[in-house]
């Protein structure tokens, strides 16, 4: 008996895998129909003028972002929390009954709040803060919901074999704490109820900071949420996926150490870059700038720690398609956290900011770095959950290079449609007078608009083949033996 | 010392927690008593523009729209005065937006009028040709939600001490007050006062027999919202 290996319970991660999957889908549809609202505003219109109220641009933005952050992105987040968890720590979820129920709260309650905030958001019911939408009552729930996943991870690590913490705890304790600081802080507000009781709308609030400090706080918090539901527990399941993917040892400890301390102390220095020029105090500004070119370091090296992990192997990047998108997403985190620092100077962000290049930058990181990696760890894990090999390979091959195709054609666009815009804001005419109208320099953008609208669609054909693929793998792909889960993942033709 | 702390998850997750709040220590919490302080100009929302407000977040304009004027000619030219901290004093929350798929709407007030938002609102291309943004149909069918903004009113009154029925110095010398109601009754009637001065100068018919019907349609709310952006 002692002898035996764990067996793992991935209840709780499968049921986040089906959740990852399904808004994966469905909130990447929701940017593709706003994509092409950009392009032909018809599109506002797409189940009729009288239902133009709910389908606007404005009222699916949130949707779009809100439920691929905190849909699919945090659901496959918590899946590999709850598959890679049991398996570092070395303890099964079955060992405690405790932590079974907390997780399987953790996921039920989580779906409760989600299926309200996609309602109320329909409905129009947002506080405006950008990736903190919600009124109160679903902050509070929110609340709740990180709790019990802290619930889970203390209370692994506290019953836990292995003694020594591997660094992809590191990444998902950081997520953890730092979400926690910025929920609470950002959403700090006052119930008008409390003044008011009986008058108007019971779930409304009033922020506890005004203006400038306001959004201090909003991008405080706006940036790292970025880095730590973005970043950080995507570099968690780099650390591990790619390492028992490729059967390679990570490639250096000390990387990882000061690439992690690095990025804990510096980002949460950033979130000013987002308000340069702004009336927020000018030696805020500066920070924010000097951060965020600091910050290269800690990003890059993550990311270079990632690839020479592969030093000698790189003959299975062209073998495993699930190689290949964990080797293109640290290329794009790369990328992308270079890129990030440069829109961060002040001389070129008085060019990018409001403009479409931040919207490119987000979705080569969001596309490139973070979808890529969630694919390749849910394919990685499907199998040794559902004891069936993916699949198809020539399906998940197909689907990376759509995907690939999609991403360039994403950012491409948006970068020429960025920097076109924010010239011609301030292009003057020989006499000093502005040299366009506002109106000039949206229309000029439409074969920008249209191209993105495309390179999202082909993303989004590419979530729906892969949805295709693991609903397969679950239900009907050969069934495998526990020898053939050693290293690479098992796969179809 | 790292090879401990991964063996110790308490002082693990103590020093990460340090390590990750020092930056807003340093950089947020000193600036909070001097930012928030209104410039001379500055006054509360009333209860129609504290609605309309609503309306504008309700339909998330803010995901368009800045309000925030950098102090660059080219904004300056196009826009008016860059922003300054005092003048959001009473917003909350702040609404600068972080994307222009429209112009910033900080001074909006100051060159638009009623007929144009109400024109524009119900076929922005009639206006502007090649706009991409959608038509606001329902704003003139929906009634706004005055008594949630009125709740607002009284929670920042109460909570922030914002200067309700009080004389407050305007920039070129005079003394403006705005009034908060005691009852919600009364801030209806006084929210209705105000809308009637817009609606007489729209031609909506729905909405002037909306607001002669003694309801406050959306648009009317937003409106007024829009003409005190200054």
């Amino acid at each position: 008996m002692e002898n035996r290996p764990l067996e793992y319970d991935y209840t709780v991660a499968k049921l986040f895998m089906y959740n990852a999957i399904f808004v994966g889908v469905a909130g990447m549809l929701a940017g593709v129909v706003l994509a092409w609202q950009m392009a032909f505003p018809q599109f506002n219109y797409i189940l009729g003028v009288n239902f133009a109220e709910y389908t606007n641009f404005g009222r699916l933005r949130a949707i779009h972002t809100d439920s691929v952050i905190y849909g699919f992105v945090l659901s496959a987040v918590w899946s590999t929390w709850y598959y890679v968890g049991q398996r570092v720590l070395k303890v099964s979820m079955a060992e405690s009954k405790f932590l079974m129920f907390a997780g399987k709260a953790h996921f039920w309650i989580y779906m409760a709040a989600s299926v309200i905030i996609v309602i109320g958001l329909q409905l129009g019911i947002t506080s405006s803060k950008e990736y903190s939408e919600f009124e109160w009552p679903i902050d509070a729930g929110i609340v709740v919901v990180w709790v019990l996943w802290g619930i889970s991870i203390f209370g692994l690590i506290g019953i836990r074999r292995e003694k020594s913490l591997y660094i992809s705890i590191w990444y998902y304790i950081a997520t953890f704490l730092a979400v926690a600081m910025l929920h609470i802080f950002n959403n700090a507000e006052i119930p008008t109820w409390i003044a008011a009781p009986g008058v108007g709308n019971w779930y409304h609030s009033v922020s506890m900071y005004a203006g400038t400090n306001d959004a201090l706080v909003q991008w405080w918090f706006g940036h790292n949420a970025v880095a730590f539901l973005l970043t950080t527990p995507i570099i968690a399941m780099s650390y591990y996926f790619l390492p028992k993917e490729s059967g390679q040892a990570v490639y250096s400890y000390k990387l990882s150490l000061l690439a992690f301390w690095g990025l804990m102390f510096v980002y949460l220095w950033a979130g000013g870059h987002h308000l340069l020029f702004s009336t927020v105090p000018d030696w805020m500004q500066t920070m924010g700038s000097v951060f965020s070119v600091v910050l290269i370091l800690p990003s890059w090296g993550s990311a270079v720690n990632m690839l020479l992990t592969m030093k000698g192997e790189w003959q299975q990047v062209a073998a495993s398609p699930l190689i290949k998108f964990m080797v293109m997403a640290s290329t794009f985190y790369m990328f992308s956290t270079l890129e990030g620092p440069i829109q961060a100077i002040k001389s070129v962000n008085a060019l990018a900011h409001f403009t479409d290049w931040i919207i490119g930058h987000v979705h080569d990181g969001a596309l490139g770095w973070v979808g890529f990696m969630v694919i390749a760890a849910l394919s990685h894990m499907a199998p040794r959950m559902f004891k069936r090999e993916i699949y198809s390979k020539s399906l998940l091959g197909t689907q990376f290079w759509i995907q690939t195709l999609g991403v360039i054609l994403y950012f491409t666009s948006m970068w020429i449609a960025g920097i076109t815009q924010g010239m011609m804001w301030r292009a003057h005419d020989e006499f000093g007078n502005l040299a366009y109208s506002f109106i000039d320099t949206v229309v000029v953008l439409h074969p920008y608009f249209t191209i993105r609208a495309v390179g999202g669609t082909l993303y989004l054909i590419g979530m729906v083949m892969f949805a295709y693929n693991m609903y397969k793998t679950m239900t009907s792909s050969r069934v495998v033996e526990e020898s053939e889960l050693q290293n690479a993942t098992p796969m179809g033709a | 010392m790292f090879h401990w702390l991964e063996k110790n998850p308490f002082f693990f997750a103590v020093a990460v927690f340090v390590v990750i709040a020092f930056a807003g220590l340093v950089e947020i919490l000193p600036n909070f008593a001097q930012a928030s302080r209104p410039i001379l100009g500055a006054k509360p929302y009333s209860t129609l523009e504290l609605t309309g407000r609503l309306v504008y977040i309700k339909n998330n304009c803010n995901g368009c729209h800045s309000q925030l004027i950098r102090p660059f000619k080219s904004e300056t030219d196009r826009y008016g005065h860059y922003s300054m901290s005092g003048e959001y004093a009473y917003d909350r929350p702040f609404l600068w937006g972080s994307k222009r798929t429209g112009p910033d709407l900080m001074r909006v007030g100051n060159y638009r009028t009623t007929d144009w938002h109400e024109t524009h609102m119900k076929d922005p291309v009639a206006v502007v040709p090649g706009s991409i943004m959608p038509a606001y149909t329902w704003l003139f069918k929906n009634i706004a939600d005055v008594d949630t903004a009125y709740a607002e009113q009284l929670t920042v009154q109460k909570f922030f001490a914002v200067p309700y029925n009080t004389e407050l110095p305007m920039a070129d010398g005079s003394k403006v007050t705005v009034a908060l109601a005691d009852t919600l009754e009364g801030a209806r009637a006084s929210a209705l006062e105000e809308a009637k001065v817009v609606a007489a100068d729209m031609k909506d018919q729905a909405v002037k027999d909306a607001v002669a019907a003694g309801q406050v349609p959306e648009i009317v709310a937003l409106i007024a919202y829009l003409n005190r952006l200054k």
